[in-house]
């Protein structure tokens, strides 16, 4: 049986993504958008500087938790909102910092909320993983 | 945007076979670091055919479909201004080595909201025997021009 309670902190990760990793994902995702890689297109859109892909911080955010699931149960849901920019300086890159909680329990059914920030800010909204724990 | 875009069911995608090497370049993309992302021996014995894809693998598969969206001349969808708004992956299973996928894309959605429109896209994903695997959602938000 599970002994989880609403609240309780699973597990924190931490990512430091510089433009290495941004043409890296370009390449394994496909998508080559320039304001990825480019800070001259970037700010001929008018964005703060070159962004990480948003699928990138979401699929880098879910590690932690697949990592604290292993085998003990299955992912039945993920999404996010992409509330802001992670903006990626050239020479520094940008740390991404991600912590778990327990969201809510419901039936069989385990809700683990992620708080996903960089450059001292939140970046996705209503970051919900949904997992089916064994019992 | 056209309004009449919403319930249109796109034809599906051609069969996406998903390589090992290619989870694995995902896999390192994406910072997933579990054996299961990477070694075939290690997925085996936990029950999977091959090398299992990260969550948001799917994405690329979601791509073909939203490709398909994109090009049809009747949207009204300017791409140029179109921001990734919210993404959602719903599993029946995890995508492994060896799936051949096909992707068949709905738009469930068109809002108007603040002078912004907001299309949501459900793409099914499907492996060859025709079993659903994964269903992709996106929001697609298009910015209003003034």
């Amino acid at each position: 049986m599970s002994d989880l309670v609403v609240g309780q902190e699973l597990i924190t990760g931490k990512v430091t993504l510089t433009r290495f990793s941004l043409v890296r994902y370009a390449g394994a995702s496909g998508d080559f958008n320039p304001i990825h890689y480019r800070d001259d297109v970037a700010a001929s859109v008018g964005l703060p500087g070159v962004l990480a892909h948003g699928m990138l911080t979401m699929g880098l955010a879910v590690q932690p938790v697949i990592d604290w699931m292993g085998d003990r149960g299955e992912l039945v849901e993920y999404g996010v909102r992409f509330t802001r920019p992670v903006v990626v300086d050239g020479n520094g890159g940008v740390t991404v910092t991600v912590t778990a909680k327990v969201g809510a329990i419901e039936d069989d059914i385990t809700r683990i909320d992620l708080t996903v920030s960089a450059n001292n800010q939140t970046v996705l909204g209503k970051s919900q993983v949904r997992v089916k724990l064994h019992p | 945007m056209n309004k009449e875009l919403e319930g249109r069911v796109f034809p599906p995608t051609s069969p996406y076979l998903v390589g090992r090497e290619k989870v694995r370049e995902f896999s390192r993309a994406v910072f997933a670091q579990s054996p299961l992302n990477h070694d075939p021996e290690a997925a085996r014995a936990a029950g999977y055919a091959d090398v299992v894809a990260p969550p948001t693998f799917a994405v690329v598969i979601q791509e073909a479909g939203l490709a398909l969206l994109l090009a049809a001349p009747d949207t009204g969808i300017d791409f140029s201004r179109i921001v990734h708004g919210e993404q959602k992956f719903t599993y029946t299973r995890q995508i492994v080595a060896g799936d051949e996928l096909t992707a068949i894309l709905t738009v469930t959605s068109i809002k108007s909201l603040g002078g912004n429109d907001m299309i949501t896209a459900e793409t099914a994903i499907s492996d060859a025997t025709g079993e659903h695997v994964v269903t992709a959602t996106s929001v697609l938000v298009m910015r209003g021009t003034e």
